[in-house]
Formats: structure tokens, sequence, C-alpha cells
């Protein structure tokens, strides 16, 4: 027998049973009965948000910051349905979150009742899983499940979705031993023969490309990479959503591949004859047209999503499995070959790619009137921080220069929005990440853009003293969309201005939100006001840099054309044959 | 474009339907047909789909498919290794006149005649979709007042079962 109690008690007893200790949330009707013994609990402390895609973004960041689940809480209606965009967004980028909502009755579901909406049906495609809970004695189960199914395989998050009454009833409370899922059973463990496969590939390949995936961040298998990545000295690109699991500044580390990608990371592999591709997914934004991506490469692509194997690029060698594991096994039989005698001779190729990395480096043009160049600053802002400092960025440009010029040193240390692009993401993400790791400095590099989105979370960050940083790229408008409009659109700047130059006043608003404010608007003050933020520790701290509206993301392969056409500035493409 | 019938076991649980039908719907799949009951083992419902589409894209969607927790098992069933049948009921108009000649058809057909009134008469029909086509091809002529069918079920020829394994 259980121990007797409400199914609101069973709900917050169960979140202490599945090792919550932080949750993300705002209260509201339906959800109402979970707060009253949520105030109770020594476990889990709730962090009231200003708005639930707020909670619902820490959430993610605390969960990749963390490497456990993030989880949430929201009421039934508009408080659920704020919740689908960092739902949406964990899903595409494999997050481990749990999100609660509150349920109207369930004699009331399917009326129309005040605040009702079907959350379950709204997340269904963009979740891992969902519940919608009407019997309090399922409560705990439902718990044990989410965070088991959110936590394992490919990471992604999990809806519970419970009704009102079942939060009032009386129920009892006993939490499950064992899980019983007969239709999950997510493959971790690689098989052999195909490793073995994927090393016969390795050994006979004369131009292999290492294709780093976020799924390595995921696995935290940045070590088992880096022994990978010494053991055979093949080139390594890593994705958006992989920056920090190698080093940028290994030698043999040639970046960012994709739109945005270096020359040295698009060129190689588009020469590649080999792509050993780790919990990476052929996105769009990677492979520019896929037809003519990698034309001459063979592909092993080992991911823990068989889904994934095959989806967008067809795949010589598959290996279903945890990506850990995987290199693991693969460097254990590279090992055995390289003691017979057997290790593959790339020393031409490397020689070729290093010569394209050093020839074409991420660089920029300063501007004639001494305006401050957006990459600039981030470049400092990387030089200025400590190794274990967590970025988080919104999206657009900032969030392309952050991943290009903030020169990452470990796993775990880049915190973006990659498959859904959400705007808004920077400061939500970063205040998760900094409750999470509340001993290392967060920045959040946002855009002005972005930052208009959900700098209400500065609030929750000033009065639940979550000191996070902010550097705000600040050009006065959406700057990528004005980028395409500039390349694209004949330099018709259709509603890009936001003309928040000075209007909000940035400086004014962090201080009206509690927060320190600083301003720079030009490159000599740069060192001094971040040096000037990395001491101010007891409130959260925005920086207004004031940048040139004019600067592009260099290089860029455009939308829908071949990565073969990747320009390094405008109208100007890089000379391979003279990479030597 | 090739079809393709799938058996797919799922936990007969609220929602499963829904999810099943939306993935085929998000990856741009149309299901011809599609139907669900139970098994011999409780909790565990089975649904046969119908769909069109080329083999690469089935691939996916199938191992979308296995992604939903609530998924046991999917089975591609081969046409000349399982039996596939629908079910229809048809109204078709037989005054006076026709009436002999339309029940000559469904006896052919080994149709039962489930209604019967001065104007028209109701049948019954079971068999394969190529079967079930040629029949409404035949009743046409006499003017079809009314049509119900139901989704192809199919089962695997032999002793084994798809279900073997499930059980608790």
């Amino acid at each position: 027998m259980g121990e007797q109690m409400t199914g609101a008690q069973s709900l917050v007893r169960s979140l202490e049973h599945a090792g919550v200790t932080d949750l993300f949330g705002i209260p509201g009707g339906s959800i109402l009965p979970a707060y009253d013994p949520l105030m109770d609990s020594k476990q889990v402390r709730h962090i009231l948000c200003r708005h639930e895609q707020g909670a619902g973004h820490a959430a993610q960041g605390y969960a990749v910051a963390s490497g456990r689940v993030g989880a949430c809480i929201a009421t039934s209606g508009p408080g659920a349905t704020n919740l689908v965009t960092p739902i949406a967004d964990a899903h595409m980028d494999s997050v481990p979150i749990v999100a609660i909502t509150g349920q109207v009755n369930s004699s009331a579901v399917g009326t129309d009742a005040f605040q009702e909406a079907d959350i379950r049906g709204i997340t269904m495609p963009i979740s891992k899983h969902s519940y919608l809970i009407t019997d309090p004695r399922q409560i705990p189960r439902a718990i044990a499940e989410a965070f088991h199914i959110a936590s394992t395989g490919r990471p992604g998050p999990v809806l519970v979705d419970i009704t009102k009454d079942a939060l009032n009833a009386q129920t009892e409370f006993e939490w499950p031993e064992t899980l019983d899922l007969p239709g999950y059973r997510p493959v971790t463990k690689p098989h052999a023969k195909q490793v073995r496969e994927a090393a016969r590939y390795i050994l006979e390949a004369s131009r292999p490309v290492l294709y780093v995936g976020g799924g390595v961040i995921r696995a935290r298998a940045a070590a088992e990479l880096a022994q990978l990545v010494e053991l055979t000295g093949i080139p390594v690109v890593t994705t958006l959503m992989a920056r920090g699991a190698l080093p940028d500044a290994h030698p043999l580390h040639l970046g960012m591949p994709g739109m945005h990608g270096t020359v040295a990371a698009v060129g190689a592999m588009q020469r590649s004859d080999l792509l050993i591709t780790l919990a990476a997914r052929f996105d769009d934004r990677v492979t520019g047209r896929l037809s003519s991506f990698a034309p001459d490469a063979k592909i092993i692509h080992a991911d823990i999503d068989p889904a994934e194997i095959g989806k967008n690029r067809e795949v010589d060698v598959p290996i279903v499995g945890d990506i850990r594991e995987v290199i693991t096994e693969l460097l254990s039989v590279l090992k055995a070959e390289r003691e017979n005698g057997n290790f593959g001779n790339y020393g031409e190729w490397v020689q070729q790619v290093l010569g394209w990395k050093g020839k074409y480096p991420i660089g920029w043009e300063e501007f004639a009137d001494g305006s401050l160049a957006p990459q600039y600053v981030i470049q400092r802002l990387g030089e200025l921080s400590d190794d274990d400092t967590i970025f988080t960025s919104g999206v657009g440009q900032h969030q392309m220069w952050g991943a290009m010029l903030l020169n990452f040193k470990q796993q775990g240390t880049w915190i973006n929005s990659g498959g859904l692009g959400t705007m808004g993401f920077g400061v939500p993400s970063a205040m998760g990440a900094k409750v999470a790791q509340p001993g290392r400095t967060v920045w959040a590099v946002d855009g002005d853009g972005c930052f208009q989105m959900t700098n209400q979370e500065l609030v929750t960050c000033a009065i639940n003293e979550i000191p996070i940083k902010v550097a705000l790229i600040n050009n006065s408008s959406l700057g990528m969309v004005r980028q395409w409009q500039t390349l694209f659109y004949n330099e018709r700047y259709s509603n890009t201005d936001l003309h928040s130059y000075r209007i909000p006043d940035f400086v004014k608003l962090a201080e009206a939100y509690g927060c320190h404010g600083l301003r720079c608007e030009s490159a000599a003050d740069v060192d001094k006001t971040i040096k000037l933020a990395q001491t101010l520790n007891d409130a959260p701290v925005v920086i207004d840099f004031v940048v040139h509206k004019d600067a592009m993301v260099w290089p860029m392969v455009a939308a829908g054309t071949s990565n073969d056409d990747i320009k390094i500035a405008r109208g100007l493409a890089p000379e391979f044959e003279a990479g030597e | 474009m090739k079809r393709h019938t799938l058996s797919v076991l799922v936990q007969d649980e609220p929602g499963v339907l829904a999810r099943v039908a939306a993935l085929f719907a998000r990856r741009g799949f149309n299901i011809e047909s599609l139907a669900v009951g139970n098994t011999e083992l409780e909790g565990i419902s089975r649904m046969t789909i119908v769909v069109n589409v080329e083999d690469s894209p089935l691939e996916q969607v199938t191992k979308q498919l296995n992604k939903l927790i609530n998924v046991l098992k999917i089975v591609e069933l081969d046409a000349a290794q399982s039996v596939e049948h629908q079910l229809i009921m048809v109204k078709v108009h037989a005054e006076q006149a026709v009436r002999s000649q339309v029940i000559e058809v469904a006896e052919l057909f080994k149709c039962k005649v489930i209604d019967v009134s001065h104007e028209s008469i109701a049948m019954e029909a079971t068999g394969t979709h190529d079967k079930i086509q040629t029949l409404l091809n035949l009743l046409e002529p006499f003017g079809i007042k009314e049509l119900v069918q139901s989704g192809v079920v199919a089962l695997a020829r032999g002793p084994r079962s798809i279900t073997d394994r499930q059980g608790k």
C-alpha cells in the first residue's frame, strides 16, 4: 500500500523522486493545486519566470549545462501553448526536458472550457512523447516514464498534462521501481561488425573528414573524440550544435561547416572521400544543395536514432548506437589495427586542408567611420573569458559570429537554438544554465531583435539572484534578415530596422530590471567594459554594444545553392587549388 | 509508387491512432486504407495500413513510426505471402426490370444480400482489393446509391504470428 495524499502532492513527490531540484514555471488556475505542496518541498526550488516560453528555454539551458533533465511547469491553455516553442526547440535539438502542464477538469475536457487547450494534441508532432493524466494513480508512473524517456536514447521533450481534478483527488503514492515500456528500447551498443566495417573504410580512405554533430555533446563524448582525432590524425569539423566538442584551437579542427562555415570545413567536406559522421544529421544548413554535397564521399553514419540514418543522404556504413560507445569501440578496433601496422595515410590531404585553414581564417573588415565591428566584440569576449565560461545565444548574425569567434575550449559551453532557430533563446537559456552551473560565468550573446523577445526574464534573474551576463550586439536591426535583403533583395530593407539605437534605451531597461547596464560604442572600450562586467556579480549585467548595422556574416553559402559556391565576401570565392 | 501493407502492433492507449495518422500526414503520405482492432492479446491493438509510396520514403516513415513509444512492432506484409481482405456494403438501384441481373452479379461474387426494397438491393462482400474493384465496376451501370467500405485487414500465411513474443 502506498501513502495517501492528493494528486498534487503525488506530483511533487514524484518530481522529487525523479531528482528534480530546480523547476521553472508560472502558476495559473488549472495547475494551482500543484503549487500548494510545491511551496513545502525542501528539494525542489521553483523559479517563478515572467513568461512560460522563458521557463521552457530555461529548462533547456539547464539541461544542456547540467547534462540532466530540465523541468518546467505551466497552467492549462495559454500557459501550455506558451511552452510550445521551447518544446519544439528541444525536439529539434534533442534537449531532454519534461514539461508539466495543468489541464481543465476531466469533465470539462473537450467543451472549450476557460483556458482549455488540447496541449497533448498540439505537441504531438513536436515532442518525444506526451501524456494526458486524468487518474491521479497514474501520476508517479507518468512522471517516472517522462524523465526516463526524455533522458535516454535520443534525448527530447516529454509533456505531462494533468487534469485539475486528478491533482485535487485523493490517491495513493507509489513510486514505480521498474518501468514497463515495451515499445521503447533504444539501441545504445553499436553492432561490432558495423564498427569493424567503419574501421576498414577509415583505413582505406585518403581524404577523410570527421563530421561531428550535436549528439557528441549530448553524449558528453568530447574525451573519446579527442582520442580518436589523436589516434587517426583525421581533420575535424564541428557543426553549430557540436561547437566545443573539440577545442577550436586543436590543429586538426577546421571549424564549423555549413552555410556560415569556414572555407576549410566546407571545402574539406566537398572534396572528402569519406565522411565519418558522428551524431550529426545532414541538416540542409550543413549540406547546402543536397545533390551536390560531398559528391565523392562515402558515408559512415553513426547515430542513436535509426531514423536519422539514411534520411537525407544515402549511407555506406550505418551504425546505430550511443555515440560515446561507438567512438570507444571504433578506437579499440583502430588501435588493434595500428598495432598490426595498419593505419591510414592522410598526410597529403591534411596538408591541403590545413593550407585552406591558414589561408582563409575567419576575418572581417573594420568600418571607416570607426564604429564598432560586432565580430571584434565577440572575439574579445571569447579571449577574455575563462575556459569553462558558458555562452548562450539567440538566433541570427550574433549567433553565427558567436559560433565562429568565441573560441570554444570545452563541451557544453555553447548553448544555442540550432534546428528550430528560435529568436529569444539567449536570455532565458542563460538563466537556466546559470542555475545549473552557479559557479561558472554564463554569458548570453544576444542581438537586439532577440533580446526584445524574452528580456523580461532578466527580472527573474535579478530577483532570484541568477547573475547572468548579456553581451547585446545592438545593430538596431534584424541583422541576418537585413543581410539577406542586402544580398538578395536589392538592399530594400523592408521591416528590418528596429530603431533600437536608443529606443529602448537598453542601459536604462537593464537598470529598471534590477540589473547593471553598461554601454560600449568603440573598440577602445571593449576590453574594459567586458572586464568591468566580469567584476559585477551581485546582479545580472547587460552591455549594450552599439555596433555597425552593415556588418555581414562571411563566409556564406546562399540558401539552396551548392557548397561549392561558398563566398568569403560579397562576390568573392576562395581558391581551393592554390591552397597548398 | 508501390502499394505497401503495414501491420502495426500498438499499445491500446488513448491517442495512439492520432499519433500514427499524424505521423503519416506530417511526412506527406496519404493513407489509402486503415483498419484498427484488438488482437488476441489484451492491451495490444493492430493497425493495418495501406499506403502508396516508394520504398525509401516508406523505410523512413517506418523508422519514424518505430520511434513512437506506443508502437511495439511494424511488419510489412508481402502480398504473395499474405491474405488481404476488405469488407464493403453497397446499395444498388434494382428496379423490377434489372433486379435479377443485380442478383446474378451478387451471386457471382458470393455477395450476401442484406436488404431489399422495391427499388434497391443492399449487399455485403468481402475479398481482395482487386475483387472488390471488379464487383463495383460491374454494379456501376445499375447505379450505386450508397457505398461503405472497411479498411483492408491482412494476415501473413503460415504458422508464425506477428504477435509472437509480444505477450508478457
